[in-house]
């Protein structure tokens, strides 16, 4: 099996297997080379930015072992252990536990030790596995790696190839003022004499890890099971809302969670149009999402989390009184989203199309980006005020050559055409459309009691594309 | 010139005693009566005159028309299977883009409910409701619940009955609009020419009823401007309703 990504020309492996790479199968071969020798391999599509995501809450969750973690690049976790071998029994039995605690997640981990956060990528890149590694024995072992191991660039790789530097002992043995000349230009984060010295220990390679993420959750244990979650909302609003507060922090992504007596949970999820650290808003649109929760025999335990926050600074009230208009719709689509479902409130967004009904592109009003204006683009030619979803057939009763027709039925009710203008030929968008759809003649009519109807006939005759042309309304003009 | 058309003798619920007579198109002495200046914000309902009519809908948007803040509107799955929706591109009775915030749910009580949020949220523009037949939820109450949530927080209200005879509602204004044949296209005979609409404000608190041929205008103070049934022009003053046959 291979996971492929897109190259420049089709897609390319991007990982494979064990067995996969046991049949000589390496990264960057085009996926079809591949599969022209081996018909039966299993082909998914990578998705690199969900590894990356991963590796970063790896990171979070390999804070059990020491406080300073960080991913490194994008298929290695960086742990600054110092200090804290002995929690858990030494050296090898910290490295132990790290290849095991992976394991019982289903992760084969390649972990090594040593001085340096150079060196120990190195080694557990290119060493052997669980490789512990000492301050004395760190130029041993670190000699035999291949340049590579330094994280250089491919093309700096070849250079020193070139130049016959294989390994890194052989380019720790060649005079320092003339790789410092050779390599004055580069980048230090590409230099191969500074990431040598960084492996080394001759310079200093701090780790910057990130902060732990804030869990931003509150509960509240009952004495007693209850069955109706509203009247310890407030309580938990509140106190949510002041911890938020302190960390100038505004809650987009709400959720609710009841524990329930018999060992079950049950949680419900609400999000907001913008940053909102107001209790009484998140208790008015909690109130209409707890009546879906089914609480079982009842429940002892309520948390409210904040999944996701962002920045909320204080906000000054307006000096005139007045209230912020664009904070008050934002607070209408929540409510009218929590109940409602996200799919039901939307505002428009726009494309380009020649067909009418693929113009306007409806999104969620919750949706980042939403609230920015799109410029709508200007129609071509008239159009109606009202568009049908569907574009329902008329039956024609009384067809002119050219023309719409003279007489029609549509919904059970016959109009009799009194004026029209058009057609407005539409062509179908090849791009996009099924081959042998057909091109759309519009007309606006005029019916005799005044309304407007935009027809419009699917086909010409004897365009090959279907038998006869059919007639369609599609939309009302004011 | 004010016409003087006779149209339908029975039209004109308002009666006034003789001696009490005041014109409606009374100048300053009473400005809600011209057309349609009350901007008052309070519920407003537009009746389709017929089936598939969108002249309520084109009524509704030219009144919008220039603001900035966003358009609440809500429609019931009903509405949307027989009226279809609004389509904004050919929505260009208003010079800037109408900023719509489209809510689309199964049930009128829904409907009702998600008005009600808009009504009572001041930064919204107007709330625009669309409600096919005559549901049992959509009654006197519901209206009444609306235009005080309406009259409360300033933010207009329209409501779309389609498909409804007229049933017993607490809104302030109750149109009855309708299209008429369009005009005379100058450029082409057989083709359709400026839309005329024909609007009726058969109920209405604070204002006289009345009866107008309207057609829209871009330049006008409220983007319409009166023309005479007859369609030999447009009248001279805006604001006066046309009279009929009994002469009120």
């Amino acid at each position: 099996m291979v996971l492929a990504r897109n190259g420049t020309h089709g897609p390319v492996v991007h990982a494979m297997s064990a067995a996969a790479a046991a049949l000589g199968i390496s990264e960057g071969r085009r996926v079809v080379d591949i599969r022209a020798v081996h018909p039966d391999l299993h082909v998914e599509p990578a998705d690199p930015e969900g590894d990356t995501e991963m590796l970063d809450r790896l990171a979070f969750w390999a804070r059990r072992w020491c406080p300073w973690t960080v991913r490194d690049g994008t298929d290695g976790i960086v742990l600054d252990a110092t200090g804290a071998t002995h929690l858990f029994g030494g050296e090898t039995a910290l490295l132990a536990d790290i290849r095991e605690r992976f394991a019982m997640q289903g992760m084969a981990a390649r972990p090594a030790m040593a001085p340096t956060r150079g060196t120990a990528q190195a080694l557990a890149r290119y060493g052997p596995p669980d490789t512990i590694c000492d301050i004395a024995d760190l130029s041993d072992r670190l000699s035999p790696l291949p340049v590579a191991a330094l994280r250089l660039e491919p093309e700096t790789v070849g250079l020193l190839g070139r130049l016959g530097l294989g390994t890194i002992g052989a380019l720790s043995a060649m005079p320092r003022a003339a790789l410092m000349r050779r390599f004055a230009a580069m980048a230090p984060d590409a230099n191969p004499l500074i990431l040598l010295d960084r492996a080394t220990g001759r310079l200093a390679d701090p780790l910057d890890a990130p902060p732990d993420p804030r869990r931003l959750v509150v509960r509240s244990c009952l004495a007693e099971p209850v069955m109706d979650p509203a009247p310890h909302l407030a309580d938990l609003a509140a106190r949510l809302c002041a911890d938020l507060a302190g960390a100038g922090l505004g809650a987009r992504h709400l959720r609710l969670t009841v524990y329930r007596i018999d060992g079950d949970w049950r949680s419900v999820d609400l999000a907001t149009a913008r940053a909102t650290g107001d209790p009484a808003h998140i208790v008015r649109l909690l109130r209409g999402k707890t009546d879906r929760i089914d609480p079982g025999f009842g429940f002892d335990l309520l948390t409210l989390e904040s999944v996701r926050s962002e920045p909320l600074g204080p906000v000054q009230a307006d000096l005139g009184g007045g209230r912020d208009p664009d904070a008050d719709v934002a607070r209408l689509i929540d409510r009218l989203t929590a109940r409602l479902g996200r799919d039901r409130v939307r505002r428009s967004g726009w494309r380009e199309s020649h067909m009418p009904e693929r113009v306007e592109v409806l999104v969620p009003a919750m949706t980042d980006g939403a609230a920015k204006p799109v410029k709508l683009p200007a129609a071509p030619h008239e159009r109606p005020i009202r568009l049908l979803d569907r574009p329902e057939e008329v039956q024609v009763i009384y067809a002119v050559p050219e023309g719409p027709p003279a007489r029609f039925r549509w919904r059970g009710v016959e109009h009799r055409t009194a004026r029209h203008a058009g057609p407005e030929r539409i062509a179908p968008e090849w791009w996009r459309d099924r081959p042998g759809t057909r091109v759309r003649d519009y007309y606006k009519v005029e019916v005799q009691d005044g309304r407007r109807f935009w027809l419009y006939r699917e086909g010409i005759g004897g365009d090959g594309r279907g038998g006869a042309p059919r007639w369609f309304l599609h939309g009302f003009f004011a | 010139m004010v016409s003087c058309m006779s149209v339908d003798s029975t039209y004109g619920r308002v009666i006034r005693l003789p001696g009490n007579r005041k014109s409606p198109a009374s100048g300053g002495a009473e400005p809600a009566a011209s057309f349609p200046a009350n901007n008052r914000p309070t519920l407003r309902e537009a009746l389709p005159q017929r089936a598939f009519d969108p002249s309520a809908t084109a009524l509704v948007v030219s009144l919008l028309a220039g603001r900035a803040r966003p358009v609440l509107w809500v429609q019931d799955r009903r509405s949307i299977r027989e009226n279809g929706r609004l389509h904004l591109q050919g929505a260009t009775l208003t010079k800037t883009p109408l900023s719509i915030l489209r809510v689309e749910v199964g049930h009128p009580r829904d409907v009702l409910w998600a008005m009600e949020e808009g009504a009572s949220c001041a930064g919204l523009a107007a709330v625009v409701g669309e409600i096919h037949g005559a549901p049992a939820v959509l009654d006197f109450t519901a209206t009444k619940r609306l235009a005080i949530r309406s009259e409360a927080s300033g933010v207009p209200v329209w409501l779309i009955r389609s498909g409804d005879p007229g049933t017993l509602s607490a809104a302030r204004e109750r149109w009855r609009i309708g299209v008429r044949p369009s005009r005379t296209n100058p450029d082409d005979t057989g083709a359709p020419g400026t839309p005329l609409w024909e609007a009726d404000l058969f109920r209405a608190r604070g204002r006289a009823p009345g009866r107008w041929v309207i057609a829209h205008d871009p330049d006008a103070a409220h983007g319409f401007r009166l023309v005479s049934p007859s369609g030999d022009g447009s009248v001279a003053r805006d604001g006066a309703p046309h009279k009929d046959a009994a002469g009120r």
